[in-house]
């Protein structure tokens, strides 16, 4: 390693070491949220909510917390869009496997009905 | 040119928005510039990951789609009975909890770690590992409930018989995940607290220098792991 390379090494940790300097308050914050959102998604349960009006607000809940979690405890909104794009884009394609194995499953249950009546 | 203000407190001459993607994965050497090579590694583990737990919630929801047998209502086979009457859900619930405050304590970590307060680090990151710790152990006491109602990976009491299965492999692997978490978590809180990366000391196994980012490293890990839960909360537990 050269001298000008050696330089800008140690330029580059200590750049790194001032790194993600958030207020202690929005932390603070964001777990409140998480432990009112998780306390929401628990009365959902608790109060027998049943059919549409469940399962929305079982997936509200769900992508609220995982939001604040990745935006916010894992620093994603203060990334360059080249990560974020790189990160989170990828796991929009197994909402594609979903749409395939759903239809395979209402196959599997159809046949299951159809020739072995109730039987599993 | 659009810019923005990076995350070093300097102002940061590199486009923003769709541009900057476009200029940062066309550029020379590296396309994620300001995280490094450590940190995007660990969020392409993560990546990995996710597909990991998406195959197996996927599998889950095949299983109980495809299935004319009544699938086990999860609000009674997981309630405990406290004070004379059942509470639904309440041991998962707990644990939930426990789970978010152990991400609170180390986004609390993190912080305090690049404010060069080791002493205070490692105490977070040992409460964090602690609480991780309990989570695994209320796991255990779920497992062995289970197990002793006669919950097994071919049958269950209750209803249809790829309840067991699906159950052990989810939250087994979930608990896999936390355990390691813990381990790493003790190794890293060790570091911290003999100043390791006040010192720059090098690393035994990659023999670089010794950075605070590692804990934000780890943290990244952890708050998968958080992250994981609330999906399988979800989906297994609620649905």
């Amino acid at each position: 390693m050269n001298e000008t390379t050696a330089h800008a090494h140690i330029q580059a940790g200590q750049q790194l070491q001032t790194g993600q300097q958030h207020p202690i308050r929005l932390y603070l914050f964001v777990w409140g949220m998480l432990f009112v959102l998780s306390a929401f998604s628990y009365m959902v349960d608790y109060l027998g909510l049943q059919g549409y009006l469940r399962w929305t607000l079982i997936l509200l809940f769900m992508m609220l917390k995982a939001g604040l979690i990745v935006a916010v405890f894992m620093h994603m909104a203060w990334e360059r869009l080249a990560l974020v794009y790189a990160i989170l884009l990828p796991p929009l394609l197994v909402l594609v496997f979903v749409a395939l194995m759903v239809s395979e499953a209402d196959y599997t249950i159809f046949t299951r009905l159809a020739f072995f009546g109730t039987a599993p | 040119m659009a810019q923005t203000i990076g995350t070093h407190g300097e102002p940061d001459l590199r486009p923003a928005g769709l541009r900057g993607v476009a200029a940062d994965f066309s550029s020379d050497q590296r396309a994620f510039k300001t995280a490094s090579w450590g940190k995007a590694m660990m969020w392409i583990f993560l990546l990995s990951d996710t597909f990991v737990f998406g195959c197996f919630l996927i599998a889950y929801m095949t299983a109980r789609m495809s299935t004319p047998v009544a699938w086990p209502n999860p609000s009674e086979v997981f309630a405990l009975h406290i004070g004379g009457q059942d509470v639904p859900l309440i041991l998962i619930a707990i644990m939930t909890f426990v789970l978010i405050s152990s991400s609170g304590t180390m986004a609390m970590a993190v912080n305090f770690g690049y404010r060069r307060e080791r002493h205070r680090t490692a105490m977070l990151m040992l409460l964090t590992a602690l609480l991780g710790a309990c989570f695994v152990g209320m796991q255990a006491f779920e497992w062995t409930k289970l197990i002793t109602e006669g919950v097994r990976p071919w049958e269950n009491p209750w209803g249809a018989a790829q309840f067991g299965s699906t159950f052990f492999m989810i939250t087994g692997f979930h608990g896999t995940h936390v355990t390691i978490g813990v381990i790493f978590l003790l190794i890293v809180a060790r570091k911290v607290w003999r100043g390791d990366f006040d010192q720059e000391r090098r690393g035994f196994f990659t023999s670089r220098r010794g950075r605070y980012e590692a804990v934000e490293i780890m943290g990244l890990y952890w708050h998968f792991v958080d992250l994981v839960w609330v999906f399988i909360f979800a989906f297994f537990y609620l649905w």
